[in-house]
């Protein structure tokens, strides 16, 4: 299957976007938390789950994506989130806590909410997947041909929700695809000491679902073996599983000593970039030139660094806004303060 | 570390030693969790036992909380005495059955014939923007439910000797630790998360809350962090002439209603803080507590100072709006003081 030239551009370009926000995090994050880390301090608190090294992941499934297609993300949200094409300044302003932010800066980083790019994702492992199922059911009874994907880590598929939510999609045939990042770890554990099986494809036979294992962090493979899924999906013919092998560059955490692995661990992975492997291919078969790739590259900076100046300069909520928002309407009677 | 004759530690340390001496005295004492092994623990609960005891007694799990916290309850049915970490009790939600259901029952339900030796240990509070999955203390979500004890300590010394004590203890017991009393080099550093303990294993009940600091004017209830935010009120409200009596509840089940009982008596007050949700809280037990048994003895109504019906904000002026403080409790006392 030749891969259109728009969305190839379109994956490298979300890619570098993806890269350029996460780096830009890392040092962001440290602001405040230096020379002694303390993870309540800085511009940007709270724990931080960064996902340099999964582009691959994000670019690769959601190219097949609509903006009526849902996608449910985990406690690692930025790169499906803006492969998804949430808001990238409202997004980072909930990330620094701002009243701009997607939800006023109650959630943060793992609780971002883009209702209108249907994206949405939570701090609790793998509590995404039945709600991908719930959106691909409703998109089922409401006649639509919308489809839904969760994302999950492969630490995640030991969890119980994925195991039920996996039959039930399977068991009323919904449009929804569940994929799994394996960058190796969960926090400390690898998947080898987590999963009694090598790769999460094999389960998908226990469901009577399609399942692949996608190697290496390879973008174009990942497209493909997504691209199938998601059509099959949205043809009615039901959910499928798609594990991808991919890589995360930095710790579980901005601050993990990451002491159960190896230090060369990262720069032989670095070595092999998937973005620079993109670059190399879409080069080497001239679909674009040097100046197209260095376009995209500009455009992609520059909406990151627009994004992170509107979280910057937009303002902190009122102390009081912490007790709007739990119902709606607002109670008039309800005792909300202290 | 040590100061004079004393030696210091954190709270992680004095955990992580108390299981390591459980360790020694009992080969039936094993510990389940994720991220217990070489990593040590989050919050590093588990440091170094990996190290000592090897990846049979101090095993990694996948992130299967219903599968492994299950596995510990019938492990303990069959004379083990599992240590097993949830490893933020915001978490509670995917193994909830096997807490609620099953660990906190079997013993009743089977008329005393199963005992369930085991530990839970879960680490709770927030105040470091961790947002609203990670930052809740719940504590009275599992004092609420028959068959648990449930504690949580609040300095390295009590972190030490409770957990021996939930060890030996043949009843299944939740052991909340809090993540700022922990000593962690990722936090903020707390005076409260180092303290001295002793080496030698001791023990320290799992139902006697314990009076920090006496005084005639006001008595202040909190436990964990809040314990902490009580005793700096009390200084400043000392400077003011204030003496405030300040109780470490340490348990919330069984609940020592004695020592609350003895400390309104005296000072005929009551003020009572929390780090969880106000409705249905520590903070209503214990004030119905003392409005049954001691309403006549009270100056004044019982002031309450808890966490706002929201959930935990992610935003740092929002999370300091919602979450006590030292200085919310020294105007909440002096309120009271006034009535
Ligand atoms: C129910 C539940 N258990 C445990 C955790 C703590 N936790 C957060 S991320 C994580 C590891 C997740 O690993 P994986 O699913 O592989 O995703 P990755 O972090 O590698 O992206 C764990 C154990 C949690 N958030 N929710």
């Amino acid at each position: 299957m030749a891969i259109p030239v728009e969305k190839l551009k379109w994956m490298y370009e979300t890619m570098v976007k993806i890269r350029i926000y996460e780096e830009t995090m890392v040092s962001v994050y440290a602001e405040g938390k230096t020379p002694v880390f303390n993870i309540g301090a800085g511009p940007v608190p709270g724990e931080m789950h960064l996902a340099a090294g999964q582009e691959p992941v994000a670019a690769g499934v959601c190219a097949h994506l609509r903006p009526d297609d849902t996608v449910t993300a985990p406690h690692r949200p930025h790169h499906h989130a803006i492969a998804k094409g949430v808001d990238l300044r409202r997004m980072t302003a909930e990330i620094f806590g701002k009243e701009t932010g997607l939800g006023k800066g109650k959630g943060g980083h793992m609780h971002l909410f883009d209702p209108a790019v249907k994206f949405s994702c939570g701090g609790i492992i793998a509590a995404g997947v039945p709600h991908a199922v719930g959106a691909a059911l409703a998109a089922k009874m409401q006649g639509k041909d919308a489809v839904a994907v969760a994302f999950i880590g492969e630490g995640a598929a030991n969890a119980g929700a994925f195991h039920e939510a996996l039959n039930l999609a399977a068991l009323w045939k919904l449009p929804v695809v569940v994929v799994i990042e394996d960058n190796r770890y969960g926090i400390s554990v690898p998947k080898e000491a987590s999963t009694a099986v090598a790769s999460n494809a094999d389960r998908g036979s226990a469901y009577g679902i399609p399942a692949v294992f996608v190697k290496d962090n390879d973008v174009l493979a990942t497209y493909e073996a997504a691209g199938e899924a998601v059509a099959r999906a949205r043809r009615g013919e039901g959910p499928s599983l798609v594990e991808i092998e991919t890589y995360r560059y930095l710790g579980h955490f901005q601050g993990d000593p990451e002491v159960y692995r190896d230090k060369g661990e990262v720069p032989a992975l670095r070595d092999r970039d998937p973005i620079l492997r993109l670059r190399q291919h879409l080069l080497q078969q001239g679909l674009v030139s040097e100046a197209d790739l260095a376009d995209l590259e500009a455009r992609a900076r520059a909406a990151v660094e627009d994004a992170y100046q509107f979280a910057r300069e937009s303002a902190y909520p009122r102390p009081e806004a912490a007790l709007e928002d739990l119902f709606e309407p607002a109670p008039a009677d309800v005792q909300l303060a202290q | 570390m040590s100061i004079g004759t004393k030696r210091m530690l954190t709270g992680n340390k004095a955990m992580a030693e108390a299981i390591r001496q459980e360790m020694e005295r009992d080969p039936n004492v094993f510990v389940m969790g994720e991220d217990v092994g070489v990593y040590g623990g989050i919050f590093g609960s588990t440091e170094g036992l990996f190290e000592r005891f090897g990846p049979e007694r101090v095993r990694d799990t996948p992130i299967s909380e219903t599968g492994f916290i299950g596995a510990a309850i019938g492990a303990a049915a069959e004379g083990m005495r599992p240590v097993v970490e949830l490893m933020f009790v915001d978490f509670f939600g995917v193994c909830m059955d096997q807490i609620y259901n099953h660990m906190a029952k079997i013993h009743y339900m089977s008329g005393g014939s199963v005992k369930l030796p085991m530990v839970l240990m879960t680490a709770v509070g927030g105040g470091y923007n961790d947002a609203a999955q990670h930052s809740q203390t719940l504590y009275a979500t599992f004092a609420h439910v028959p068959g648990l004890k449930v504690v949580a300590p609040s300095t390295p010394y009590d972190l030490k000797g409770m957990m021996i004590s939930a060890i030996r203890d043949d009843n299944p017991v939740l052991f909340m630790f809090h993540k700022a009393l922990q000593g962690l080099g990722w936090m903020d550093p707390l005076d409260a998360a180092i303290g001295p303990v002793p080496e030698e294993p001791y023990t320290v009940p799992l139902d006697k809350a314990k009076v920090v600091r006496e005084g005639s004017d006001v008595t202040i209830v909190g436990i964990q962090m809040m314990t902490h935010a009580a005793l700096a009120a009390a200084e400043r409200l000392a400077t003011d002439g204030v003496e405030a009596e300040v109780i470490d509840l340490r348990s919330l089940a069984p609940l020592d209603k004695t020592t609350i009982l003895e400390s309104v008596r005296k000072t005929h007050r009551l003020l009572v803080v929390d780090e969880d949700y106000l409705s249905y809280g520590m903070t209503a037990e214990v004030a119905a507590v003392v409005a049954e048994e001691a309403l006549y003895d009270l100056d004044a109504p019982i002031r309450r100072l808890a966490v706002p019906d929201v959930p935990i904000p992610y935003s740092r002026p929002l999370e300091q709006f919602v979450l006590p403080n030292a200085g919310k409790v020294y105007e909440a006392a002096k309120q009271l003081v006034a009535r």
